[in-house]
């Protein structure tokens, strides 16, 4: 058993042997926010901030993860109110499919953490692990970029 | 009927970029994906798959898989109860193989488990015995043997016409995948009396219906399907995968089933885009002006027809591009190999014809010694011209020309070489900036708009207003594209009410949208929720005599007269729509007739910088001018042209998938490159409004323009950069290197 902080929760779970944090978020934990497209760590939407750290939840063990703190997509805003990275994706319509949609929220939120005022090229080099097939970026960029007072 | 649209605009209505509906759970990661569905007491399946492109299969043995704790079923062909094939235009394709596996990674068992693992586990344990045989995966032998989907004989115009000067090609372009994020998943639930409710991503719930009950053995009213949130699409939910797998198992266990495909079973699971090859030869007189031009074309359809043959007649109907010619011949046809099966990709065949036709204009402008533009414009196809293969006239809008000519005049982007981010290869110090060279790149693409060749192309959409406003119902799948928000649109700007909501309701509700495929459905379920909201208003100003309708109630001559709870006091209003495009006919035998609804244009120019030694290539620009009639939403166009844009980069310079031998050498992410965010080049986009005769307000679709001309753009730039000739798309690193 493990025993992990979720979105300010304390959650145990009992991942059966190789199994992701992935699969134990969705499956077990009833977190479904986070997506499963590759399973590779090539695409981003499984991304979530563990312990202060972006990473694909779907290239961490789970049974390694116990007394870990995690922040997925369901923890970033709240009922009443949208993280800012969240509202800028809505208004920009950076959202197509918005099967990547997660990803890049939780991989935008972790970037404006570390670094409040990116660049455009700061942007693109910290969401270069997240695909998105639909929108081609624009609209993910013109987001961000308007979030943070930059020019695309 | 007479019509009277409101006359005052509406917040939130056409013309504007309302937020999408469904953004909000989107940005959340509350919106429900088909792989996200989920039931109490659920199974999970998974499927066996052929390891041999082609075999004869000896025997199965379900015994050591049903023996394992936790499974539930193993199923096979021989479960089926119903019709043992399907298929979308030809049942050809065996639900689960039948004797024989014609293609790698061919469904051959389904098994239902208490858990996904133990679903993998158990049906890697179901042994089944081939005897490997001979594949067929040569497209050029097929066509020699006879092994056709469909051939075509496209013949018009004087066939002895000639010109002086003379360009020939030989083009290729490679198998490309639709790489839609979310993979295939679906939740069947048996309902206990025999039936059963799917609930699946697709792009077409009533096309699979006819499938489903049937390969079930059950009747219509038995089976419902239900749209669940689909994770892109793009052609690869055209075709069935998992619908009837599900069920089998769902009705056979008496449980909900689930079941959500990896990456590597997705790109063996789903049809891809045609591999081609095409011969052409262009002939013109010396001042450019084009005088025949023969095409032979021939696409891989891998082993099962699915939409083989409309993808066919798109590559042959516009195997000449949107230029006038008054002698065609097009030899055309799609082969029956043991490849994957091909199908829909947005653009849908003409995507691999522009790259041919644009490459041959380019050629014949430099022998001519013309302005590859100019070249374009003088031979521009426009409203009220024949369709130089079907001899069709061009009833609609096809401002050809203007979308040239706006996109000639922006300004081409400043070299920023200097910056070692910008260099191909990036930051990785791999490309001295001297040795980089910039090319430009040009090309112009047309494709016809919703279903063809006499299909009884129809959306059906319900409106229902209440005193909560309207409802729009439909069965249309909304696949990220922004329909839900467009339909919204057009119900308020046709009642003058802001409450709109569109709802998705499920086969047994309400009759087909069609598919979210060709481009259709802004105008055909655009053009159902038009009709069907503008009924339902009249309706509510006769049952008061009013003269005008807004979120306050109904107004005669300025003055509220009713409000809408006192309007629909005797009940709601509900009208239900059936909406068709003008009617087209099938081809004669020569390839003519009206076989097209609609035609649309767009032209690219892509601006690359080149490593020559290293066959880097960074694309820094691409540049467009789209005909889109109207936009119904700005910001959805914009949407669609940079992401259709990036499909087509994608498939110019990293993306293919490698077929050896019949099998899939590349089924990741890891191998198979989709562009990223360091990849995307800046997209300038002009949108020219010439309003089409039959799309709402004007309206054409606009998704499958930007994926058309930008691969052909993009490959042109490479060969202005490097001289190379470049005949195959996507472009290898070795293509330019030259080794």
């Amino acid at each position: 058993m493990i025993r992990l902080i979720v979105n300010g929760v304390e959650r145990t779970a009992e991942p059966v042997g190789p199994e992701s944090l992935l699969t134990t978020l969705r499956d077990r934990l009833g977190l479904p926010g986070s997506k499963n497209a590759c399973e590779q760590g090539e695409c981003g939407s499984c991304s979530i901030i563990m312990d202060g750290e972006l990473v694909c939840s779907c290239l961490v063990m789970a049974s390694d993860t116990d007394g870990a703190d995690v922040v997925t997509v369901e923890g970033l805003g709240t009922e009443d109110g949208l993280h800012p990275v969240q509202q800028a994706l809505l208004e920009a319509h950076g959202v197509q499919c918005g099967y990547c949609t997660p990803g890049f929220v939780v991989a935008a939120a972790h970037l404006l953490e570390r670094n409040p005022a990116p660049t455009a090229d700061d942007i693109r080099e910290a969401l270069s692990g997240n695909l998105c097939r639909c929108t081609g970026y624009g609209g993910i960029l013109r987001a961000l970029t308007a979030l943070v007072g930059e020019v695309p | 009927m007479t019509i009277t649209r409101t006359t005052r605009r509406v917040a939130g209505g056409i013309g504007e970029s309302p937020i999408r509906p469904d953004g909000i759970p989107k940005v959340q990661g509350r919106f429900e994906f088909s792989g996200d569905a989920f039931a109490d007491d659920m199974l999970w399946g998974a499927t066996v798959r052929s390891a041999h492109v082609k075999a004869r299969i000896v025997s199965i043995d379900t015994a050591p898989a049903l023996a394992m704790a936790g499974v539930h079923a193993v199923l096979t062909i021989d479960d089926v109860p119903g019709k043992r094939t399907c298929g979308q235009a030809v049942s050809d394709q065996p639900v689960l193989a039948d004797g024989e596996t014609r293609f790698w990674g061919e469904p051959v068992a389904i098994v239902a488990a208490v858990d996904h693992a133990t679903a993998v586990l158990a049906a890697r344990s179901v042994r089944v015995e081939y005897e490997p045989l001979e594949p067929l995966v040569d497209p050029e032998q097929a066509f020699d043997r006879g092994e056709t989907f469909r051939v075509m004989e496209i013949i018009n115009g004087a066939q002895d016409l000639r010109g002086e000067i003379v360009v020939e090609g030989t083009y290729e372009t490679g198998t490309i995948d639709q790489a839609m994020l979310g993979t295939e998943a679906g939740l069947a639930v048996p309902d206990g009396v025999g039936g059963v409710d799917l609930h699946i991503a697709t792009q077409w719930i009533h096309e699979d219906h006819e499938q489903v009950y049937a390969s079930l053995g059950l009747e219509p009213d038995q089976v419902r399907i239900h749209l669940s949130g689909i994770g892109g699409a793009f052609g690869a939910r055209e075709d069935l995968t998992l619908q009837i797998h599900l069920c089998l198992l769902a009705l056979h266990t008496g449980r909900p089933v689930k079941m959500v495909y990896d990456r590597a079973e997705s790109f063996a699971a789903h049809v891809h885009r045609h591999p081609s090859k095409m011969w052409y030869r262009h002939e013109a007189d010396r001042d450019g002006n084009l005088v025949r031009v023969e095409a032979r074309l021939v696409l891989d359809g891998g082993a099962y027809q699915t939409t083989s043959a409309a993808v066919l007649a798109n590559a042959a109907y516009f195997a000449t591009g949107p230029y006038r010619c008054p002698s065609v011949r097009i030899d055309a046809a799609a082969v029956r190999t043991n490849n994957p099966p091909a199908g829909a990709m947005r653009g849908f065949g003409a995507v691999q014809v522009c790259f041919a036709y644009e490459s041959q204009m380019d050629r014949l402008a430099a022998a001519l010694g013309m302005d590859p533009i100019e070249l374009r414009l003088r031979n521009a196809l426009d409203h009220g011209d024949l369709i130089p293969t079907t001899g069709q006239r061009i009833e609609g809008s096809l401002p050809v020309a203007e979308v040239i000519r706006s996109l000639a005049a922006l300004p081409l982007p400043d070299d920023d070489r200097d910056d070692p981010r910008r260099l191909p290869g990036g930051t990785g110090l791999t490309t001295p900036p001297g040795a980089v060279r910039r090319g430009v790149g040009f090309a112009v693409g047309i494709k016809n708009l919703a279903f063809s060749e006499a299909f009884d192309d129809y959306a059906e959409v319900r409106a229902v207003l209440t005193p909560e406003g309207l409802r729009l119902e439909t069965a249309a799948a909304e696949v990220g594209q922004g329909m839900v928000t467009v339909l919204e649109q057009i119900g308020r700007t046709a009642t003058g009410l802001d409450r709109v909501e569109v709802v998705f309701v499920d086969t047994s509700r309400i009759g087909s949208a069609g598919s979210t495929s060709a481009s259709r459905q802004t105008q055909m379920t655009g053009g159902a929720a038009l009709r069907a909201a503008e009924a339902v208003r009249e309706t509510a100003l006769a049952r008061v005599g009013g003269d005008d309708l807004d979120a306050e109630g109904v107004r005669r001559e300025g003055a509220l007269v009713a409000t809408l709870e006192e309007v629909l006091a005797e009940g709601p209003i509900e009208e239900l729509v059936r909406f068709r495009h003008p009617p087209t006919t099938g081809p004669n035998e020569t390839g003519q007739g009206d076989v097209h609804a609609g035609f649309v244009v767009a032209a690219h120019r892509a601006v690359v910088d080149v490593d020559p030694e290293l066959g880097l290539v960074r694309v820094v620009q691409i540049d467009t001018a789209q005909d889109v009639g109207r936009a119904l939403h700005p910001e959805s166009v914009r949407g669609q042209i940079e992401g259709g844009i990036m499909q087509g980069m994608g498939m110019a310079v990293m993306e293919e998938l490698l077929v050896d031998g019949g099998e899939i050498r590349n089924p990741s992410f890891t191998d198979y490159l989709l562009p990223t965010f360091l990849d995307a080049p800046a997209i300038e986009a002009v949108l020219i409004e010439e309003p089409d005769h039959w799309g709402p307000f004007g309206a054409k679709g606009v998704g499958e323009p930007p994926t058309i001309s930008s691969t052909p753009a993009v490959v042109a730039a490479i060969r202005a950069a490097t001289g190379r000739e470049l005949p195959r798309a996507p472009v290898r690193p070795s293509d330019i290197v030259g080794t």
